[in-house]
């Protein structure tokens, strides 16, 4: 059979292959959270990229010089929303810097814990989110099963689901429950099991490995250039890890190891994010065994910390105290700090500043994923636009910590 | 912990380090604008400083100081484990303008020490009117360019409410956003490099296809 285009000459049907400008989002299905890039592509091929953040910017900063001390809470909540008790408990250490308020050992195990808890829920959403973006629906639905197992027992202890608000400047909103290491006897072993069953259907699997090996890698120097932190950085070698290099909590008295991968590309930071949920596990597993179960958990600051509810409805001395402490907010002495923790994301800073009243003057986050997305056209030039989808989600761009 | 740094600065630099603190474990070195670039070079390349990491760069806002920003430039060393805060302090160029010397209202961009400074400069530009010579693309960031004024700056109240930005037919880089070929430039402004086939002359093509294009006049719209 002839075919129907064989007296069509050859030379006018070639394809043109001018350079073309693409828009992706803000709102499009593969930019989970709010972002936009406009992609020039060369065929399949991507040439540059221009990314614009900002679609979800509230104003963070503005919004904390209103309020008192404590109110910023419910902010930094809404920063990292996967991790929320990292934030919330990252600026409650950057003010408790500034007040020179020490907690007691109680609250450092039982924040460290949580953070550990909360890295969980980061993580398995981000990885969860990579494997169902390469069309590998249900190891995605079974992380989010892990992640409900974590947000239900984070639920119990603080009353929410993912915007806890938990942490308080010298302490936290209430002890832990009773019954909270056998809610994480309970939940942990279910974790690791999705895990175990993670691995075996995704990392043999080739689509998988062909789609994230070798794809969005980027230099060590150039990581470094880029001020990465995180679980990104490792993944490029750098063993630099907040918890390690400035141990905070009880961080240094814990047993755990630092993954690193050497390549930097999409694949290494699945998987050093899949060894850190392990590394998760096994820090809250030493925490239940060395948490103490008995012991205050707010520090002895008055004025700054809120007075047991006892002596509130039952002394003059603690009414005025909490009435002040409410209206008047937290009285932090003047001065700045930078405050930093380890979030999901690599190096969670609050640079705070006080003159002294109940009110912020000024409250700066650094948002690690920023550093990370600004590097982004680095990672993806000369790959094809379906690379953009894993190579993005392996960033681990969260809108409300990035665009604040 | 950095207290060897400050001393390090002190001894190069001199009474060109304005003043230094050391509160909580933090350290500080204040210096003035046209020593910015220059100590942040020295802390960069030193190999007793080694400051090889940007951690974030920022300012605060006083607005009853004569130089009203302070610029605060956050840096660590990643071999050393010490960090050390690095701040300046620059007048309002929307009072002083940008050539008068005795207030300056810039300094020099440090992108190309640390890559990663240039969103963040961008940033500052953004939140806080201060510009940064030589960086390579000062747009805004989180808002867009029709935003007016800079929010973080104390003065700028905060239930101020910004007008809705008109769809401006007659502006070059806001083009309607659906046009009859697919290859438009979207941006705001023209930033890719201009080379070869890909970028001949993108202005003139823009102005062929206005004429083309679904222009919406914000005056045709029903209200």
């Amino acid at each position: 059979m002839e075919p129907h285009d064989y007296d069509i000459d050859e030379d006018d049907v070639t394809l043109p292959t001018e350079p073309m400008r693409i828009n992706m989002g803000p709102s499009h299905p593969a930019m989970h959270g709010t972002i936009r890039m406009i992609v020039d592509v060369d065929g399949e091929a991507i040439r540059n990229v221009d990314v614009q953040i900002g679609f979800l910017h509230r104003g963070f900063e503005k919004m904390c010089e209103r309020g008192t001390w404590n109110q910023v809470f419910p902010y930094t909540d809404r920063l990292n929303y996967v991790s929320p008790m990292i934030c919330n408990i990252g600026f409650a250490m950057t003010v408790e810097k500034l007040a020179g308020i020490t907690v007691p050992e109680r609250c450092l195990w039982y924040r460290t814990l949580l953070s550990e808890v909360s890295r969980l829920s980061d993580h398995l959403t981000c990885n969860g989110a990579v494997a169902m973006e390469l069309g590998a629906f249900t190891p995605f639905l079974w992380m989010m099963k892990a992640r409900d197992h974590v947000y239900d027992f984070l639920e119990e202890e603080t009353g929410a689901r993912v915007t806890h608000s938990f942490a308080r400047i010298g302490g936290m909103a209430k002890p832990p429950n009773a019954e909270m290491k056998q809610r994480l006897e309970e939940i942990i072993p279910a974790v690791e099991d999705i895990l175990d069953e993670v691995e075996k259907i995704l990392f043999k699997n080739r689509i998988f490995l062909d789609r994230l090996q070798g794809v969005g890698a980027i230099t060590q120097a150039e990581a470094l250039q880029y001020g990465w932190t995180g679980p990104t950085l490792r993944s490029t070698g750098v063993a630099y890890d907040v918890r390690r290099a400035h141990p905070y909590l009880k961080y240094g008295e814990l047993d755990f190891d630092i993954p690193v991968g050497t390549d930097g590309d999409n694949y290494d930071r699945f998987m050093v994010r899949h060894e850190e949920m392990k590394q998760a596990i096994r820090i809250i597993r030493q925490c239940m065994q060395r948490m103490p179960d008995e012991g205050p958990i707010d520090a002895d600051a008055p004025g700054i910390v809120l007075p047991p509810k006892q002596q509130v409805y039952t002394t003059i001395e603690g009414t005025i105290q909490h009435f002040k402490v409410i209206m008047e907010g937290a009285k932090i002495p003047a001065g700045e700090v930078y405050g930093y923790v380890e979030g999901g994301n690599g190096e969670f800073g609050f640079f705070v500043v006080s003159d002294g009243t109940g009110t912020p003057y000024r409250v700066r986050c650094r948002p690690p994923c920023v550093f990370t997305l600004q590097a982004f056209p680095r990672m993806i030039r000369g790959h094809m636009i379906a690379d953009i989808v894993p190579t993005f989600g392996s960033v681990n761009m969260i809108g409300g910590e990035c665009d604040r | 912990m950095s207290q060897f740094v400050i001393d390090r600065l002190k001894n190069r630099f001199g009474d060109r380090i304005l003043e230094t603190h050391s509160f909580r474990g933090d350290e500080t070195a204040v210096v003035a604008p046209s020593d910015w670039l220059e100590v942040a070079r020295f802390l960069r390349d030193d190999a007793g400083c080694d400051m090889s990491m940007f951690t974030d760069i920022t300012a605060v806002d006083y607005p009853k100081r004569e130089a009203r920003f302070e610029l605060v430039l956050n840096l660590y060393s990643l071999h050393k484990g010490h960090r050390l805060r690095l701040k300046t302090r620059l007048f309002d160029e929307e009072q002083y303008g940008d050539a008068d010397p005795a207030h300056p209202t810039r300094v020099p961009t440090v992108t190309p020490l640390w890559a990663a400074a240039n969103w963040f400069e961008r940033e500052v530009w953004d939140m806080f009117g201060i510009r940064f010579e030589g960086h390579p693309d000062l747009r805004r960031i989180l808002l867009y360019e029709e935003f007016q004024g800079h929010p973080l700056r104390k003065d700028y109240s905060a239930d101020r409410t910004q007008p809705l930005v008109p769809y401006r037919p007659e502006a070059k880089d806001k083009l309607p956003p659906f046009r009859v070929d697919e290859g438009m430039p979207f941006g705001r402004r023209d930033w890719s490099p201009r080379d070869d086939a890909w970028s001949t002359d993108d202005i003139a093509t823009n102005e062929a296809h206005l004429g083309e294009a679904v222009v919406v006049d914000p005056a045709a719209k029903p209200s």
